[in-house]
C-alpha cells in the first residue's frame, strides 16, 4: 500500500523506490491529498490577523527571510509534495490578482478540506462535497456583496483610504507606524491613479529600499529612484531643469553583428583605424550634446574615454541602468528609448525637474533620484528600516497595501474585516442549506463551518479564547441582525468592525472564497495519484 | 489501511528541508541570539577583551579586534536569529559607525528578558507592544537627557574631544587615547562640517609606536615617481588621468594586424610608438609639471616625461585618484584634445617624503583644504589593523555628532536615565504589557553591568548605587571604570554621542521584536556543493 508510518508515528507517502511507479486510490488518495493541504494550511494559519507570527526562512544559500506574507512563505518553502503544491499556486494567484489575503485564502481552503474530511468519513461521496462546496460559495459571495457597503473617496478627501491600508498594514510588522505608511501607500496610489477609468497602472510605482536609518525615515518620492551612481565622480551631482536622454547603445566603438575581420597590413591603415576610433567617440558625445540633452542615462557601460569626455562636455552620465528602469523612466519623463545614436533628436529627451544623486550612512552607497517628471506621475516609495530583513518585509508589506488601495480605486465596495463578513457569510450559507432537499446539504453547513475558520484563527493568534469568542459573534450577528460584528483583535472594546474602521475589499474577499473553493474542488476530484518513480 | 490521523504532519516539503514550529522555533531562535550576545559581550566596554580571528581561507589571516562589527562579519553563522544580530550590527556600522557591539548585546539581553516572559506565558505580541511603549519612552527620556553645545565653539571641540576619547577607551588605542581624541577631532573639524569621511585618508605603515601616528595636512600617495624624473616639485600643476600608457589598444571590434614583411611590422610598431608619442606631447602640452595615471605607464612614455621634465606616477589606485582629484580640483580625463576643457589640479608643494623605511608622496597646500592623511605607525600590522578600525569608529561618531550636536552622558548614565523613565512608564500601565516594559528596563540595566563585569567590578553593587543616585535625581551619575566607582560624568568627562545611543535602542528593538514575532522556522534544503 501506499501509505507507511515512521518511527514517529507520522504517516508519508512511500515512492522513492526507484523506477518503480506509485499509485495512491481511491479514498486513501483524497485523504492523503487532504492531509498534505493541511499541512500547508496549518503552517500559515498562525500568521493570520494582527496579532499573527511571523516565520523564519532560510534559503538554500542560508539567506534568511522574514515574514509574515502568505504568498511569500508559500513561495520560498520549497514545498514538494504536489498538492501542497497546488496550495502554493492558490495563495500565488491571489497575490497576482489581489495582492492581499494570500494567508486568508490558504487557511480558508485548509479548513474546506478538514471539512470535506470529516464529510467523507461519512461516506458522502467527493463529487457531491465539491457540488455542495460550489453551491455555497456562490450563496457566500451573493451574501458579500449584499452586506458590502460603497466606499466613498475622492482625490481630496483619502483619509477613508488610508484606514483601509492600516487594516492591511496591522498584521505586518511595519504596523509601528502604520499611519506614516499607509499615508505614503495611499498617496503613492492616488498620485498615479487615473481615477476617471478606475484604473491604476502599479508598474509606476516603485518600492525601493535601503538599509539604515528608522522605519520613520520612509519616504515617497515624487519621481523614480535608481540604485546607481554618476558615472565620473566629478560630474554635476544635481541637475536642474534636466533633458534626459535614455539610450540602449553602449558608447563603445560599434560591434557588427556579423562576423568580420579588420586586415590592418599598413601602418597608413592602423592610422586610419585610429583616427576612425577617435571619431566614434567624438561623434558619440557630439551628438549627445547636440541635442540638447543635459544628463544621458545609458542602459550599458562606457570606456574610460568615452566617460572623460562627456565629463569634460559637461554632460552628466548614469550607466548600467537596468531595462525595467529604463522603461519607467522613459514613460515618467516622456522621453523615448533611443538605441542608435544617430537617432538621437531633441524631441527624443525626456524631461525631468530636478535630478541629484544622494549617499546614505558611512559607505559610499550612492543613489540617484529623479523628481518631477515630465509626463506621467510614476512614484517611488524608498523604504529605510534597521536591517535588510526589516527592509525586504516593509518593502513587501508596502506592496499588500498598495494593492489593496488600488482595488479600492478600482471598485469602491467594501466589507468589514475581523472575521465579520465570514460569520455573516457563514449565517447565510446555513439559512440556505436547510432549503436544498439533497446531500449537497450537508457538504453546504460544512462550508459554512469552515468559514468560521478564519475568525476562529483571528481569535486564537489574538489571544482570545476562539470558540467562545466565535459562537458569542455568531450568536450577536443572529440576534441584532447586524453583519459587521467581528472579532476584536485589537481589544479595543467593541466588536463592531464598522467603528473599529477595520475593511477589506469586497472583490479581495470575494476571490479568496472562489480560489479557496476551486482548488478545494479540484483537490477533491483526485481520486488517484500515479507517480512516476525517480528514474535513474 | 488506517488513513491520516487529524493532526500528524504529512511531510511536504523537500527531502533535506526542516520545519521548527512554535516552542521549538522560538527556543532555537533565542537561543541562538544570546549565543551571539554572549559572544561580543566580553568586548564592550573600557576594560573589554579582544578576539582573535583567524580565516579559514589560505593564508590563515589573523586579525585581533574588538569592533563587534568586524567580529560578528567574520564568524560564519547557522542560525536564522543570530544572523538578524549580525545584520543589525552591520547597519549600525554603515550608519553610524559606532555602537556595534552595544547594539547586539543590548538586542540579546532584550530576547533573554523576553524568554523569561515567555515561559511565563505572556503572548509574544503583548510582549513587543510592551517593547514598543517602553522604547518610546526611552528615547524620549534620552532626548530629555541629551545636551548640546553647538553654539559655543570652545565646549563643543571639547565635547567632541570628550566623546572621541569615550569611544577610543574601549579601543586598543586606549593608552594614547588623547593622542588620537585630538587627530581625530582635528581631522574632522577640517571637514568643515561635510562629513564626507572620504577627505580622510588612513595610511598604515608598520614600524614606530603608535604615539609617532601624526595627521598630515596634505595628501599622502604611497607611490614613487618615476626613475629620474624630479622628486620636489614647487607650484604644481597636476594632471590626473585614467588612460592606458601601455600599449593604446584600437578597441574597434575585429581589428587584427596581418602583414606580409618583415618591414611592415617595423612601420607598423613605429605608428604605435608614434601614436604613444603623440599622446604623451599631448599631455605635456597642457602646461603640466605632474601627470598621475591610475593604470601603468611603460618605460616609453616615462622617459618622455622624464625628458620633458615632468613628473608621472603610474598605478595610483581608483580610490587615489578620486581621492586626489578632490583634494587638488582636478578633472580625471581619459581623453587629451581638449586642453581648455579640463581643469588641472593644483598644490604647492608635491614632495617625496620618508616615513619609516618608505618613501611615498606627499602634497602640501593643496586647492581644498579639506582634506587630510592620518599615518598610522605601529608595531605590527594587527595593532595597526585594529587602530585603523577604531580610529576609523572614532571618526564616524565625530562626523555624526558634527550633523547632530547633541551629546548624552556615557557611563551606563544613559541608560539608567532610560530605564528609570520605563520602570516608570510600566508603574503607572496596567495590563501584562508593564511586564514587558520591566522587562525592558532589566535589559537597559544589563549593559552598565556587563562593563562593570567586563572590568572585573562588582557590579550588583555598582549597578544598584547608580540607580538610587538617579532615584535621588543625581543626573549625571554613572560609573567610572578606571576608579571602580560611581561618579558625576560630567567631571569625567564621559560623553558619548546622541544619534549613536539613539539608533543603538532603535534597531536593538526592532531586531528584537522581529525575532519575538517568529514561531515558525522552515530551513530549505542546503544548496549542494561541489
Amino acid at each position: 500500500m501506499s501509505l507507511a508510518f515512521d518511527e514517529f508515528g507520522r504517516p508519508f507517502i512511500i515512492i522513492k523506490e526507484q523506477g518503480a511507479k506509485t499509485r495512491v486510490r481511491g479514498i486513501d488518495a483524497q485523504k492523503a491529498n487532504i492531509a498534505a493541504a493541511k499541512s500547508v494550511a496549518r503552517t500559515l494559519r498562525s500568521s493570520l490577523g494582527p496579532k499573527g507570527m511571523d516565520k523564519i526562512l532560510q534559503s538554500g544559500d542560508g539567506d534568511i527571510t522574514i515574514t509574515n506574507d502568505g504568498a511569500t512563505i508559500l513561495d520560498q518553502m520549497e514545498v514538494e509534495h504536489e498538492i501542497g503544491k497546488l496550495m502554493v499556486e492558490l495563495s500565488k494567484s491571489q497575490d497576482y490578482e489581489i495582492g492581499d489575503g494570500t494567508t486568508g485564502v490558504v487557511v480558508l481552503a485548509g479548513a474546506l478540506l478538514e471539512q470535506a474530511e470529516s464529510l467523507l468519513d461519512r461516506g458522502i461521496h467527493p463529487l457531491r462535497i465539491a457540488e455542495g462546496y460550489e453551491m455555497a460559495s456562490k450563496v457566500a459571495t451573493k451574501e458579500l456583496a449584499r452586506i458590502s457597503e460603497k466606499f466613498e473617496f475622492d482625490a481630496e478627501n483619502i483619509e477613508p483610504l488610508i484606514q483601509t491600508c492600516m487594516t492591511t498594514l496591522s498584521s505586518k510588522i511595519v504596523n509601528r507606524c502604520k499611519r506614516e505608511m499607509a499615508e505614503i501607500c495611499v498617496k503613492a496610489v492616488m498620485a498615479v491613479a487615473d481615477l476617471e477609468r478606475k484604473d491604476v497602472n502599479l508598474d509606476l510605482i516603485k518600492v525601493e529600499g535601503k538599509v539604515g536609518g528608522k522605519l520613520e525615515d520612509t519616504m515617497l518620492v515624487n519621481g523614480i529612484v535608481l540604485d546607481k551612481d554618476i558615472s565620473h565622480p566629478q560630474m554635476a551631482k544635481e541637475i536642474k531643469d534636466a533633458k534626459i536622454a535614455i539610450l540602449t547603445c553602449p558608447f563603445e566603438p560599434p560591434k557588427p553583428k556579423t562576423k568580420h575581420k579588420i586586415e590592418i597590413d599598413t601602418a597608413e591603415k592602423y592610422e586610419e583605424l585610429r583616427q576612425q576610433e577617435e571619431k566614434y567617440f567624438n561623434d558619440m558625445v557630439k551628438q549627445c550634446k547636440d541635442c540638447g540633452a543635459t544628463l544621458v542615462i545609458c542602459q550599458w557601460g562606457f570606456d574610460d574615454e568615452a566617460n572623460s569626455m562627456l565629463m569634460q562636455q559637461k554632460l552628466p552620465a548614469i550607466r548600467w541602468v537596468g531595462g525595467v528602469e529604463l522603461e519607467l523612466l522613459a514613460i515618467a519623463t516622456g522621453g523615448r528609448i533611443v538605441p542608435r545614436f544617430t537617432e538621437l533628436t531633441p524631441e527624443k529627451l525626456g524631461s525631468a525637474g530636478m535630478v541629484k544623486e544622494v549617499s546614505f550612512g558611512t559607505t559610499k552607497e550612492r543613489m540617484v533620484i529623479i523628481e518631477d517628471c515630465a509626463a506621467s506621475k510614476a512614484v517611488t516609495v524608498f523604504v529605510r528600516g534597521g536591517n535588510k530583513m526589516m527592509v525586504d518585509e516593509t518593502k513587501r508589506s508596502l506592496h499588500d497595501a498598495i494593492c489593496v488601495a488600488r482595488n479600492l480605486v478600482r471598485s469602491n465596495n467594501i466589507v468589514y474585516g475581523g472575521g465579520s463578513a465570514e460569520v455573516a457569510c457563514a449565517i447565510a450559507v446555513e439559512e440556505e442549506a436547510d432549503k436544498i432537499p439533497s446531500v449537497e446539504q450537508y457538504a453546504m453547513r460544512a462550508f459554512a463551518d469552515a468559514l468560521d475558520a478564519v475568525p476562529n484563527a483571528l481569535a486564537e493568534n489574538s489571544g482570545l479564547p476562539p470558540i467562545e469568542s466565535v459562537a458569542t459573534i455568531k450568536a450577536q450577528q443572529l440576534k441584532d441582525k447586524n453583519p459587521f460584528l467581528g472579532v476584536d483583535c485589537k481589544e479595543i472594546g467593541t466588536n463592531d468592525m464598522k467603528s473599529q474602521g477595520v475593511f477589506e475589499t469586497l472583490i479581495g474577499k470575494q476571490q479568496q472564497i472562489l480560489l479557496a473553493t476551486q482548488v478545494v474542488k479540484l483537490i477533491l476530484k483526485i481520486d488517484d495519484v500515479i507517480l512516476a518513480g525517480e528514474g535513474q | 489501511m488506517a488513513t491520516a490521523a487529524g493532526n500528524a504532519d504529512a511531510s511536504v516539503l523537500r527531502e533535506g528541508a526542516s520545519e521548527e514550529k512554535g516552542e521549538h522555533a522560538r527556543l532555537a531562535s533565542f537561543v541562538g541570539a544570546m549565543a551571539i550576545g554572549d559572544l561580543v559581550k566580553s568586548t564592550l566596554g573600557p576594560k573589554g577583551m579582544d578576539k582573535i580571528l583567524q580565516s579559514v581561507q589560505r593564508g590563515r589571516n589573523v586579525t585581533v579586534t574588538n569592533d563587534g562589527a568586524t567580529i560578528l562579519k567574520s564568524i560564519y553563522v547557522d542560525n536564522p536569529a543570530a544572523k538578524v544580530l549580525v545584520d543589525i550590527s552591520k547597519a549600525q556600522d554603515d550608519e553610524v559607525g559606532d555602537g556595534t557591539t552595544s547594539v547586539v548585546v543590548f538586542a540579546s539581553e532584550l530576547l533573554r528578558q523576553a524568554e523569561q516572559l515567555v515561559n511565563q506565558h505572556v503572548h509574544p505580541m503583548t510582549i513587543i507592544q510592551g517593547f514598543r511603549e517602553a522604547c518610546e519612552a526611552a528615547k524620549a527620556a534620552l532626548e530629555r537627557a541629551a545636551s548640546d553645545n553647538a553654539g559655543d565653539e570652545a565646549r563643543f571641540r571639547q565635547d567632541l574631544t570628550n566623546i572621541a576619547k569615550t569611544t577610543l577607551s574601549s579601543k586598543i588605542l586606549t593608552n594614547d587615547k588623547e593622542h588620537f581624541a585630538k587627530l581625530a577631532v582635528d581631522a574632522v573639524l577640517r571637514l568643515k562640517g561635510s562629513g564626507d569621511l572620504e577627505m580622510i585618508q588612513i595610511i598604515q605603515k608598520p614600524g614606530g609606536s603608535l604615539k609617532d601616528s601624526f595627521l598630515d595636512e596634505g595628501f599622502i600617495l604611497d607611490k614613487r615617481f618615476g626613475v629620474g624624473q624630479p622628486k620636489r616639485i614647487e607650484n604644481a600643476k597636476i594632471l590626473i588621468a585614467n588612460t592606458p600608457m601601455d600599449t593604446d589598444k584600437i578597441k574597434i571590434y575585429g581589428a587584427r594586424v596581418r602583414v606580409d614583411s618583415m618591414t611592415k611590422v617595423a612601420e607598423i610598431e613605429q605608428a604605435e610608438r608614434e601614436k604613444m608619442k603623440r599622446k604623451c606631447e599631448k599631455i605635456i602640452g597642457y602646461g603640466i609639471n605632474c601627470f598621475i595615471n591610475r593604470q601603468l605607464i611603460y618605460n616609453y612614455p616615462e622617459q618622455i616625461f622624464t625628458e620633458a621634465g615632468v613628473a608621472a606616477i603610474e598605478h595610483a589606485d581608483f580610490d587615489g585618484i578620486e581621492r586626489l582629484a578632490l583634494v587638488t580640483g582636478g578633472d580625471i580625463c581619459s581623453t587629451f584634445d581638449n586642453p581648455e576643457d579640463v581643469q588641472l589640479g593644483s598644490c604647492d608643494l608635491i614632495e617625496e617624503v620618508m616615513i619609516g623605511e618608505d618613501r611615498l608622496i606627499r602634497f602640501s597646500g593643496v586647492a581644498k583644504g579639506e582634506a587630510c592623511t592620518i599615518v598610522l605607525r605601529g608595531a605590527s600590522e594587527h595593532i595597526l589593523g585594529e587602530a585603523e578600525r577604531s580610529l576609523h569608529d572614532a571618526l564616524c561618531v565625530l562626523t555624526s555628532t558634527v550633523k547632530d550636536s547633541r551629546v548624552i552622558y556615557g557611563g551606563g548614565c544613559s541608560e539608567m536615565i532610560m530605564s528609570k523613565a520605563v520602570e516608570e512608564l510600566a508603574a503607572k500601565t496596567p495590563g501584562k504589557r508593564s511586564l514587558a516594559m520591566e522587562c525592558f528596563a532589566k535589559a537597559l540595566r544589563a549593559i552598565p553591568t556587563i562593563i562593570c563585569d567586563n572590568g572585573g567590578l562588582d557590579s550588583s553593587e555598582l549597578v544598584s548605587q547608580m540607580r538610587a543616585a538617579h532615584a535621588a535625581g543625581k543626573k549625571n551619575t554613572g560609573i567610572n571604570i578606571l576608579t571602580g566607582e560611581v561618579g558625576d560624568m560630567q567631571q569625567c568627562g564621559v560623553v558619548e554621542c546622541f544619534r549613536v545611543k539613539q539608533q543603538v535602542l532603535l534597531s536593538a528593538t526592532e531586531a528584537a521584536e522581529m525575532i519575538i514575532r517568529v514561531d515558525d522556522i522552515i530551513k530549505c534544503t542546503p544548496r549542494q556543493r561541489e
